[in-house]
């Protein structure tokens, strides 16, 4: 009898193993030699599924419309699946673990700060690229020290470059900035603190005051923010939220009398979800983005027709097509798809390894014609990202809420890279020495 | 192994030490041999760390009755002391985890001090600002995070004694000495006068006062004790599993799920911990890994994974539904049954 309590102590550990064994095993599907395989780490339910689902929405549409209308890369067929991350970190990791054992990996693309962080040891060890589009670590731009890792289009840096030049051609030139003042209103967390010492640094250099004022985490009352901001009377406002913080900001302006149009949005303080709840309150606010919104642009249009006319698209509510997030993931898809299709170049129309396909991206050089020839003209500027810079120079553009939808106001305009390196470079240079990493001083030294 | 009264044998006893020699040894000799990566990486590693921290909030909330909601802060505790140890420092590893653990000690001291004086759940409420005020230090001040920008730091790489534990058995194998080490002090000390004296203040403050139990002195042990085994686990969980840490990641989220693990699982358990943890951490895995398997081609992620919480949230009402004091009770109460009917039979027979 005491034998079944002792037994019983066996069972446990021993039904979890095979438990787990048994889908472990019967998810190692051989994978058929052309095939090239996405592993997606969505989130689609939790607090930020709008971004979610837009994104992954985006990226699953134009890896769609490339294996329909053209049979895939080069006839290499690309595949993916997707793992429900809410956007933990915990559960990005456990998704990292899973999907890793599926072969012909390309690419990581997680969209998510913590899940990147927690992902760069593992994609360098595992030598399979990790891209944090228009986000990420601000140093990862360094690929000398972080060959696996692109922030691709826009890091934090230069996103704040990009604000303060659009800022300074409101008020006529960079020299007209002296003495002018603008508070940045950033959210409570690792993503928001990211800028706070390159906004110090610009206003040494242009000679603006600049005020930082943080919004605790979610963000949903900002009433004496707002009456700081009232009494600091700036000449802009700087919204640098996510998620509920952005329409409560806006309105609660709205409520302290703060001009709209006087408010900058940053990267994830412009889309759709953030205005639309803000209703009235948000008419006229300005805010940045690497990628256009609306769907005129040749590649969504083919992307209608090829995909949702024939009921494959991602999208459950058709009206987001088009939509910031949206097109957020048709560029990233296009920048994924077109560094496979560089690397196929070079090392053959097969399923590539991680590392080859690294070897792309720090080959992904997509000029304002080749932008056009593959529909995206407007949609997005250019790219050209090399092995030690791994930005690849995105430009920026500005887009005014009209009520109803964004509307471009701004060219395409340069943040001040040459500026910027210098600080990127001693931080990736402080985090080399901590890890011990080998700096590289050439481009192809990693691939073996 | 709570239960005092264990019923008698009737036939010959095992020895009461052979189960956790045949699960060590399988954990050590079988466990590393068989799996993938991912079993390490993804499922044993967090499920130790979590069961590790259960276990030491069973000894504060399970053994002594003091409530807490603040299980993830004395996890980032120990997870940033160790974090500034190794670096700042350079002390040996080993060392640095044994200290963290005192730096948790310390802060779970302070924390412990309103408990002198509340219960219940005005504690729960005061443990809670232990919560909101670590991770608000946590990431006011960039010091802890060696001014890191974004306020993520890495972790370092694990080395003891010239061996490098960074691969997945590695880091598996040095989660699961840790945890073995200090899950045998715990019932050690469980089985110990201290022991009987927690259980005694969760019984009955006034009456363990008369009989001679230093009650002041048991609780503020008790919060120690706790927070040094949950600080150890903040550890593991952030050198071992996650191998980055941000505040955020040691929310109130974290807190509870700690105290659901052990509330499922059974409180004033050992074991309750490590069952507990399997089905919190590791049973909705196998969940999304059959669902994604069989269902993977038909629905998006989005609604699998809403299916299963609805599959977990059922099964847990079902578990406690048919044992409110936990899984441990209801897997002991099965073998019980076992054995009245055994009694039974035999009584009938004679």
């Amino acid at each position: 009898m005491s034998l079944i309590k002792n037994l019983r102590a066996l069972v446990l550990p021993a039904a979890l193993t095979l438990g787990l064994a048994v889908p472990v095993l019967s998810l190692a599907t051989p994978a058929a030699a052309d095939e090239q395989y996405f592993p997606l780490q969505s989130y689609r339910v939790g607090p930020y599924a709008a971004g979610g689902t837009g994104f992954f929405g985006g990226f699953i549409d134009y890896l769609n419309l490339i294996n329909i209308r053209d049979g895939g890369v080069n006839g290499v067929k690309l595949t993916w699946d997707e793992c429900e991350t809410q956007y933990e970190v915990e559960r990005g990791v456990e998704c990292y673990e899973r999907q890793k054992a599926h072969p012909g990996a390309a690419a990581w693309n997680p969209l998510s700060v913590g899940i990147a962080y927690a992902m760069i040891d593992r994609v360098t060890a595992d030598k399979v690229p990790l891209i944090t589009i228009n986000h990420g670590r601000t140093d990862s731009t360094d690929g000398r020290v972080f060959p696996y890792v692109f922030p691709l289009l826009l890091n934090p840096y230069s996103e704040t470059s990009g604000i303060i030049n659009y800022i300074a051609s409101r008020e006529g030139g960079i020299d007209n900035l002296k003495g002018k003042k603008i508070v940045v209103l950033y959210h409570g967390s690792p993503y928001g603190k990211e800028t706070i010492p390159i906004y110090e640094l610009l206003a040494q250099k242009y000679g603006f005051q600049v005020q930082q004022i943080e919004v605790p985490h979610p963000g949903n009352e900002q009433q004496s923010q707002w009456l700081t901001i009232r009494r600091a009377k700036p000449d802009f406002v700087v919204l640098r939220g996510w998620g509920v913080m952005n329409p409560v900001a806006l309105k609660t302006a709205q409520k302290v009398g703060f001009p709209a149009d006087h408010i900058v949005g940053n990267v994830w303080s412009n889309s759709e979800e953030d205005v639309i709840p803000a209703g009235d309150a948000a008419k006229g606010y300005v805010a940045i983005t690497t990628q256009a919104s609306g769907s005129q642009h040749p590649v969504l249009q083919e992307i209608v027709k090829t995909v949702y006319d024939k009921g494959l698209g991602n999208l459950e509510d058709k009206k987001r097509i088009g939509s910031v997030y949206h097109n957020l993931g048709i560029v990233n898809g296009i920048l994924n798809v077109e560094a496979i299709r560089i690397a196929q170049e070079k090392f053959g129309h097969r399923t590539l390894s991680g590392d080859e396909v690294r070897w792309g991206f720090e080959h992904l050089k997509l000029d304002p014609a080749r932008v056009e020839a593959l529909g995206a003209k407007d949609l997005f500027h250019s790219i050209n990202v090399t092995w030690d810079n791994h930005e690849g120079n995105g430009l920026v553009t500005f887009q005014q809420w009209d009520g109803t939808k964004w509307k471009v106001v701004s060219d395409w305009i340069a943040p001040d890279w040459a500026l910027l390196r210098p600080i990127i470079e001693k931080s990736s240079a402080a985090y080399a020495a901590e890890h011990g990493i080998k700096i590289r001083t050439a481009g192809d030294d990693v691939i073996n | 192994m709570t239960e005092l009264s264990a019923l008698p044998g009737v036939a010959k006893r095992l020895p009461a030490w052979l189960g956790p020699v045949v699960i060590l040894g399988l954990a050590y000799g079988v466990v590393p041999l068989i799996g993938s990566s991912y079993l390490y990486e993804a499922i044993l590693t967090p499920f130790l760390a979590l069961s590790l921290a259960a276990l030491g909030l069973n000894i504060l909330t399970g053994y002594t009755g003091q409530v807490s909601l603040g299980t993830a802060a004395f996890m980032a505790v120990g997870a940033y002391a160790a974090y500034n140890l190794n670096l700042r420092a350079g002390l040996p590893l080993l060392l640095d985890i044994v200290l963290a653990g005192f730096a948790a000690v310390v802060v779970g001291i302070i924390f412990g001090l309103p408990s002198l004086r509340l219960r219940g759940f005005y504690l729960a409420v005061s443990t809670l600002a232990a919560q909101f005020f670590v991770q608000w230090v946590l990431t006011k001040f960039s010091w802890f995070s060696n001014d890191s920008t974004s306020g993520v730091i890495d972790a370092p790489s694990l080395h003891f004694f010239g061996y490098s534990f960074d691969n997945a058995v590695g880091r598996y194998l040095f989660a699961l000495t840790i945890v073995t080490v200090l899950t045998a002090l715990a019932v050690r000390l469980i089985r110990s006068q201290t022991g009987r004296n927690f259980i005694a203040v969760r019984d009955n403050e006034i009456a363990a006062k008369v009989i001679g139990v230093p009650v002041i002195k048991t609780k503020l042990l008790a919060f120690a004790v706790s927070s040094f085994i949950i600080g150890v686990a903040g550890v593991i969980w952030a050198f071992a599993y996650l191998r980055t840490v941000e505040p955020a990641g040691f929310n109130l989220d974290r807190s509870f799920q700690i105290l659901f693990i052990i509330i499922i699982g059974g409180l004033g358990s050992i074991r309750g911990a490590y069952v507990g943890a399997a089905l919190i951490v590791v049973f909705p895995l196998v969940l999304s890994r059959v669902g994604e398997f069989l269902l993977g081609g038909l629905f998006d992620s989005g609604v699998l994974d809403m299916s299963q919480r609805i599959v977990l949230g059922a099964l847990i009402i079902g578990f406690l539904i048919a044992e409110p004091d936990g899984l441990v009770a209801l897997l002991s109460g099965t073998t019980r049954r076992f054995r009245w009917r055994g009694r039974n039979l035999q009584s009938a027979s004679i």
